[in-house]
């Protein structure tokens, strides 16, 4: 008899159509190759080039998104989209989302086109964020999502998995993002390196929250996070009748995380396990606050931060940049009345996608600069020069800082 | 002989090379000149063609940018050897054919700037006081390593790792 599975092992066993467990070598079919304007390139390049491989496999399990630098900011990446919009053309590529539509992980989401119970293959880390909809996300190079637009395969080693049971409610003013950085702060940035995350009581949160967990399980080195559906609720969900760890699978370890007992969190310079609770930087002057991202862009990271915003102004000094993670998010926040709370609060808006997040455009930080972001990563000269601080939150914690001017906890302005 | 150049624990990508200067942003003949343009400016100026890299933990870890390893296999880095890697970084190495050394000992052993031999397809590193037997990649690895890239064990076997 196969041995009880996590979900790593159901998903992958399935993909690779005989029983795997961790630890084994498996190739696998890919539900769907995703590759972003900054890569798709290269990726594009090895493909036909090194590999001589003229046509992708499946112009259906393809997707492509310019995002990372949209629109185009000089005329080397204006000339690397005019390479991949020639390609999606001659492809045939359907699932080809150009500048504004969003950032790859919203849309893949927003769009179908992650599902669950599939192995999705992403050129871009962040791809774990597919495991809040019940999907195997892991993130590739681009010699690896150039194998799998020419065969709709791609191989890899079984993982061990961790298990995250999360108990309780997130008390007011504490936000899914919290929890993620008390985890990396908990586990460490090799915390869950070749391993999988696996979130058990997570199904109680919101889709944003779920992707939020799911995104920031990268930071922990993980090849892909998940959320674990009970059993019960699969149907009703609509997700696959299967897609169910079994009870006694086996775990590298389990963590627990006490989202009644949490307080917001903030990851300080240069590394997202420097974490600590709000309390210990408040008062940290700020220069700049970025509400976006594909970890906390969404309508309802932009309504949290308008729930602080509205009716107050941001302080004299700082300028807060908000960037929606999709266009539809920037239609529903326009719709609601979130994005004008915002701008009389002195928020600039710019075009849904990646932004200042990777340090390209639209807000890049001088020396001397402290940013605090709703993004992922605060490595030393992510966001612009290398002694620029960047500091990591929620987007409730965003905007408090934006109206204190120094990082400040949201709950005292709640 | 090459120079070992010695990194610390959770070197990331954006070190590495950050996102600024990837090939989308500069171009593919110039954006390796900006390997850890930062953090060690003097690394991309000095570096040789076979000198190696020795890191502590979480080699990589970050993005996945394969630009990151491309740009130390274009300025000629023989090999790395590290406590451990991460993830993607390792994978997107070994795709490109850099042998990559798990090795906790030898890493303690070696200091920055020493001049050492390695001898690649045997892991065994010559330095002044003596030799390193380096631990042996798993066997799916030595393959890869063994066809060149990863492009060229398809395009070798026409099968993945493992199948
Ligand atoms: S928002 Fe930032 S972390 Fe997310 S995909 Fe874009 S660059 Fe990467």
């Amino acid at each position: 008899m196969a041995e009880p599975k996590t979900l790593a092992e159901k998903i992958i066993s399935r993909a690779a159509g005989h029983e795997v467990t961790a630890g084994d070598l498996a190739v696998v079919r890919v539900g769907m190759a995703m590759s972003v304007d900054s890569i798709a390139p290269s990726v594009i390049k090895i493909m036909r080039e090194e590999l001589g491989v003229p046509h992708v496999a499946d112009p259906e399990r393809v997707a492509i998104f310019i995002d990372h630098v949209a629109p185009a900011c000089n005329v080397a990446t204006a000339e690397g989209q005019a390479v991949v919009r020639r390609f999606v053309l001659e492809e045939g590529i359907r699932h080809f989302y150009d500048v504004g539509r969003g950032i790859c992980h919203q849309v893949m989401v927003e769009e179908n086109l992650a599902r669950p119970g599939e192995v999705i293959v992403g050129s871009d880390s962040h791809s774990t964020s597919y495991g809040a909809i019940g999907a195997f996300g892991t993130g590739m190079g681009a010699t690896d999502v150039a194998i799998a637009f020419a065969t709709g395969r791609t191989w890899l080693k079984v993982p061990e998995t961790i298990r995250v049971q999360l108990v309780g409610d997130l008390p007011r003013g504490v936000m899914a993002k919290d929890a993620a950085l008390w985890l990396i702060g908990k586990l460490g940035i090799d915390g869950a390196t070749y391993k999988a995350v696996e979130f058990h009581g997570a199904h109680r949160l919101s889709l944003a929250s779920r992707l939020s967990l799911c995104c920031m399980t990268t930071e922990l080195g993980a090849k892909a996070g998940m959320v674990a559906f009970p059993r019960e609720e699969l149907e009703a969900r609509g997700l696959p009748a299967w897609l169910y760890p079994e009870p006694s699978a086996s775990y590298e370890q389990t963590v627990e995380i006490r989202l009644d007992e949490l307080e917001p969190q903030v990851a300080s310079p240069d590394d997202v396990d420097n974490v600590s609770p709000v309390s210990e930087v408040a008062g940290t002057r700020i220069d700049q606050v970025f509400i976006g991202t594909c970890t906390n862009g969404r309508l309802e990271d932009l309504q949290a931060a308008a729930s602080i915003l509205r009716g107050r102004r941001i302080a004299s000094h700082v300028r807060l940049i908000v960037i929606p993670a999709s266009g539809r998010v920037l239609k529903e926040a326009i719709a609601d009345g979130t994005m004008l709370a915002l701008l009389e609060a002195g928020a600039t808006i710019g075009t849904p996608g990646c932004g200042p997040c990777i340090g390209r455009h639209m807000g890049v930080l001088a020396a001397g600069e402290a940013c605090f972001s709703t993004g992922n990563r605060n490595f030393r000269g992510r966001m612009g020069s290398a002694d620029a601080a960047i500091y990591l939150g929620s987007p409730l914690t965003a905007a408090a800082t934006a109206v204190v001017g120094a990082i400040a906890d949201p709950r005292s302005l709640l | 002989m090459a120079r070992v150049w010695k990194f610390g624990d959770d070197v990331d990508t954006d070190q590495i090379v950050p996102g600024r200067y990837a090939p989308y942003m500069t171009s593919e003949a110039e954006f390796f000149r900006y390997a850890f343009i930062e953090h060690r400016p003097e690394f991309a100026q000095n570096v040789r063609p076979g000198d190696i890299i020795v890191a502590g933990d979480n080699f990589g870890c970050g993005s996945s940018r394969e630009y990151a390893p491309l740009a130390l296999k274009k300025l000629g880095i023989a090999a790395i050897i590290a406590n451990s890697f991460a993830r993607i970084f390792f994978r997107n190495a070994i795709n490109l054919g850099i042998p990559l050394f798990e090795d906790r000992a030898a890493v303690s052993a070696l200091a920055d700037g020493e001049e050492v031999e390695l001898d690649v397809a045997n892991g065994l590193l010559r330095t002044a006081s003596g030799q390193i037997q380096l631990r042996k990649p798993p066997a799916f690895v030595q393959e890869i390593l063994a066809a060149g890239t990863i492009v060229d064990y398809l395009r070798r076997y026409g099968r993945f790792p493992g199948e």
